[in-house]
């Protein structure tokens, strides 16, 4: 029974990476870039949410609302300041300098207003847990919101991406820049709305964060970040199942780690699997083939 | 006088900075003008100076964008810690104690440069980056569950707790997991520091002028053309890999051996620290040598120069770092310097005469 409950708790964990994955994962397939700041919009999105529901006194829903419309704003604003500049430089390495600049300045940004102090999350889910097999199991209503809201995003996303011309377009930018600003498709809308999915998703994926582990301070998104980069990493960059498969596995090798093997050891072991993933299938699990022109 | 090639002249000015620099900053503390807070700072700046260096061997020069640069420092760090603790009554001189804890913390950083370099270096661009990222995470995440003690029997292993090293009572436990090495002899100075900033910048500019360094670049250029005129690829590549990952090690040597508590925190040696040196490198100019020195010395001052502005510094260092890259990078911004340039400004105004 206890596997059972930590293979849920990892799936939830993974659901979060998934999230935030999706977000990294989207902008590197289009912009070619290393969004560093991805994790501290999470933080940011925790923020809002915090302030809304305790100091404004929104109802939770409203906050997560409120929350999802301020970082989507904040991610275009960002790429339109920081990314879009230096898009055509001539060294990539400089727009993820950056972006590490971007990240230093909203965590110092979030220390200034919000201290240092860690700030205790109410959780925002409703749900009641579930109870199965006569109190042997509980599932906290956190986890189903988190692994429900995980699908209908992705289900969501698929269709958009699929189905609209704007997701078509996201895809043809993706693909070749030049080409499809050649066909009509104005590439800098195209990848600014990139830009504000991705961090309306760091959004929700810092809601469910925080109410799954309820603590709140301006570090709460590097370490989440940087593990959801590896998701993207091991489910293949630029994949959006991809990012899934990879966000969802990560969480529960994670858990079940930290359960089996070691507590202190689940980050080395998290980093492993994705070495030796990566030594296998050197352009991750989902990840396309690059043929290299000579 | 034979004619001294552009090169080397600039060698010459690169070593000649750091010299002068030494000589101002002895000035300085000689007559008592160096707070004692700047003093203080004054190994961690070799250090970073060393680190910035080291990477510039991989990012500017092998052309790959490595993000565990802050491993290979924690295992120069705990390697040549962990021998100075043991040597420490048996070698009382502290000279040559320091210098062989160099050697090796600077050996074992190169070792595993070359077990990760192996499999690593198959990877390209940001997959690189990223397992690079995860080795440096897991050396960290190991450090800090290694517990090792000496007793009369010898040495004890564990990775549970000190308690279960089951030493004698006489026994000492020298790596303590999470609390790391206490009480490292302090060897480092600012001498040896400025010393080993030499050193590296030796190693590194006669490597990119020797024929294996011009292997390297071409390797960064265009690797199939390389590959094609008959460079070994995993030889060279491994090559300016481990050295630089020597080079880290050395740094990690020389800030051990600065601070009484060595631990192994995200803080120093996790990939926060792997990405500041990077700022450094890409800052100073990707493959310049002289700029990674003059990038890592400003930046590091910068946090402490704006100490007055207190809670608001970090912010500006932030928008600082923004600030310049975009001023460096962004192509509006080239194209605008171009115009506004000062040498195009004199050349317009001496046209202007002639005319």
């Amino acid at each position: 029974m206890s596997f059972l409950s930590y293979l849920i708790n990892g799936i939830s964990l993974g659901s979060v990476y998934a999230i935030i994955a999706l977000g990294y994962t989207m902008v590197y397939g289009i912009a070619k870039m290393l969004n560093f700041a991805h994790g501290d919009v999470i933080m940011v999105g925790g923020y809002v949410v915090l302030i809304s529901s305790t100091s404004l006194g929104c109802p939770p829903l409203l906050g997560v609302l409120i929350a999802v419309i301020f970082c989507t704003v904040l991610g275009v604003v960002i790429e339109r300041v920081a990314y879009r500049p230096l898009r055509n430089a001539s060294s990539s390495l400089a727009v993820l300098i950056t972006a590490i600049g971007v990240s230093y300045l909203l965590q110092n940004l979030a220390l200034l207003i919000f201290g240092a102090n860690t700030k205790s999350f109410h959780s925002v889910v409703t749900v009641p847990a579930i109870t199965l097999a006569d109190g042997k199991m509980t599932i906290s209503g956190e986890t189903i919101v988190t692994i429900l809201s995980c699908i209908v995003i992705m289900v969501v996303l698929t269709l958009f991406i699929n189905r609209t011309k704007a997701g078509q377009a996201m895809l043809a930018v993706s693909e070749d820049k030049g080409a499809a600003q050649l066909m009509g498709i104005n590439v800098n809308r195209t990848i600014g709305l990139t830009f504000a999915i991705g961090s309306g998703l760091a959004a929700i994926a810092g809601v469910l964060l925080c109410s799954a582990y309820p603590s709140l301070n301006p570090y709460t998104g590097s370490m989440p970040g940087i593990k959801a980069f590896v998701a993207a990493v091991f489910g293949g960059i630029g994949s959006i199942p991809g990012a899934m498969i990879g966000g969802i596995l990560l969480g529960v090798i994670e858990i079940l780690g930290k359960a089996y093997i070691s507590s202190q050891l689940a980050d080395a072991i998290v980093f492993a699997v994705l070495i030796i993933v990566l030594l296998v299938k050197p352009t991750g699990i989902l990840g396309k083939k690059i043929q290299e022109k000579v | 006088m034979k004619k001294i090639n552009k090169q080397t002249k600039s060698n010459i000015i690169t070593y000649g900075i750091v010299v002068v620099a030494f000589i101002i900053v002895q000035l300085l503390l000689s007559t008592g003008n160096l707070s004692s807070l700047m003093e203080g700072l004054l190994v961690p700046l070799c250090v970073y100076v060393i680190l910035a260096l080291s990477l510039n061997l991989v990012v500017g020069i092998l052309g790959e964008l490595s993000l565990g640069h802050a491993g290979f420092m924690c295992v120069g760090a705990f390697s040549s810690a962990f021998f100075s603790k043991c040597m420490e009554e048996i070698i009382t001189v502290s000279a040559v104690r320091f210098i062989l804890a160099l050697i090796l913390g600077a050996v074992a950083a190169g070792v595993f440069g070359i077990l990760i370099g192996i499999p690593v270096l198959r990877l390209r661009g940001d997959y690189l980056a990223i397992v690079t990222l995860a080795f440096g995470e897991i050396i960290k995440n190991l450090v800090n569950v290694l517990y090792i003690g000496k007793d009369a029997a010898g040495f004890h292993f564990s990775t549970k707790d000190s308690i279960s090293l089951n030493l004698q009572p006489e026994g000492e436990v020298i790596v303590n997991g999470p609390q790391g090495i206490t009480g490292t002899p302090q060897d480092s100075t600012f001498l040896i520091g400025v010393i080993l900033i030499i050193i590296t910048l030796f190693v590194i500019l006669n490597m990119v002028n020797s024929r294996d360094g011009r292997a390297i670049m071409a390797i960064r250029d265009n690797r199939i053309a390389a590959e094609s005129v008959g460079i070994n690829i995993t030889k060279y590549k491994l090559m300016a890999f481990s050295v630089s990952a020597a080079l880290a090690g050395a740094a990690g040597v020389l800030y051990a051996h600065n601070l009484s508590t060595l631990t192994a925190l995200p803080k120093n040696f996790g990939y926060n620290m792997s990405i500041m040196i990077l700022v450094f490198v890409v800052l100073g100019g990707i493959g310049n040598m002289r700029g990674s020195i003059i990038a890592a010395v400003i930046l590091t001052l910068l946090p402490e120069l704006l100490r007055g502005l207190s809670d608001y510094r970090m912010l500006i260092y932030a928008i600082v770092l923004i600030l310049m890259m975009l001023f460096n990078w962004a192509p509006k911004s080239l194209e605008w310097r171009e115009k506004h340039s000062l040498k195009r400004l004199i050349k317009k105004k001496k046209t202007a005469k002639e005319a």
